[in-house]
């Protein structure tokens, strides 16, 4: 059944590492996006995207994975920014007004400017 | 797993395993849609909601042997939808839990869980919880468009 194994395809862009989840991003699969990012800042590299392009649907368990994700790498010296949210995505973080602390609205060649 | 329809009740039993979120999503979506008069974005809701109040449910049986089902109840009429999960975890005491620091609070940013029931309230028409040590009774409800309007 989909959602715990959550495809994610990790890859160099510029100085950003691209982390895309495929799928759904709730209790079953977020872990996995944790566990890239954690690989990812340990391994020295803390500027961030999460590219959500393939995300079909995201709960607060995902969105919760996202905060961790800026929290962590923020205290390396770091970044994550956020591509392709879907609507769902988008609403999601307005109504729990992290539009205020996520740019919500980028493609993933904006996000990998950094931020503005 | 069981799936039975009792008059318009669609009720399902589930494992309190997150592989099945999924699957509860789908079935309460599939349903509100029987209704044309929901709207997409007020299903996109109720699914989200849905999907926390499964994701709490799974997480209080925790400690519970996979025999304990989750059960998820979505009654359809002409004004609404309501869905009830129902799991038979310790329990919670709702007020218990503080609120979210304001976003501009620094503090909110350590916040990586929690939104769960905040999330409910504001997705929803109607939400209420009864929880003692035999579980907890999440209760969602969404209106038609067109009672709304009424």
């Amino acid at each position: 059944m989909a959602g715990v194994n959550l495809g994610i395809d990790v890859h160099r862009r510029g100085d950003w590492i691209v982390i895309a989840p495929i799928g759904d991003l709730d209790m079953g699969s977020a872990p996995r996006l944790r566990q890239e990012v954690v690989t990812a800042v340990a391994a020295g590299d803390t500027h961030l995207v999460v590219d959500l392009g393939s995300v079909d649907f995201i709960d607060s368990v995902g969105l919760g994975v996202i905060v961790g994700a800026r929290r962590r790498a923020r205290s390396n010296g770091g970044e994550v920014m956020l591509a392709g949210l879907s609507e769902q995505a988008r609403a999601l973080f307005e109504l729990v007004d992290l539009d205020r602390v996520f740019a919500v609205d980028l493609d993933l060649d904006a996000a990998t400017a950094g931020p503005t | 797993m069981t799936e039975a329809n009792v008059g318009r009740d669609v009720i399902l039993e589930i494992p309190a395993r997150a592989d099945y979120l999924e699957l509860v999503r789908a079935v309460v979506a599939a349903a509100a849609y029987v209704d044309p008069d929901f709207g997409d974005d007020r299903i996109e809701d109720l699914r989200l909601a849905v999907s926390e109040a499964t994701t709490n449910a799974i997480r209080a049986h925790a400690s519970l042997g996979s025999d304990n089902r989750i059960r998820v109840r979505c009654n359809v009429d002409d004004d609404r939808i309501e869905v009830e999960v129902h799991d038979r975890g310790p329990g919670f005491d709702a007020h218990g839990i503080p609120d979210l620091p304001d976003v501009d609070d620094p503090a909110r940013l350590l916040w990586e869980s929690g939104l769960g029931l905040p999330l409910m309230k504001e997705l929803t028409d109607e939400s209420e919880w009864a929880s003692d040590d035999a579980g907890t009774v999440v209760r969602l409800v969404v209106y038609t468009r067109s009672f709304l309007r009424d």
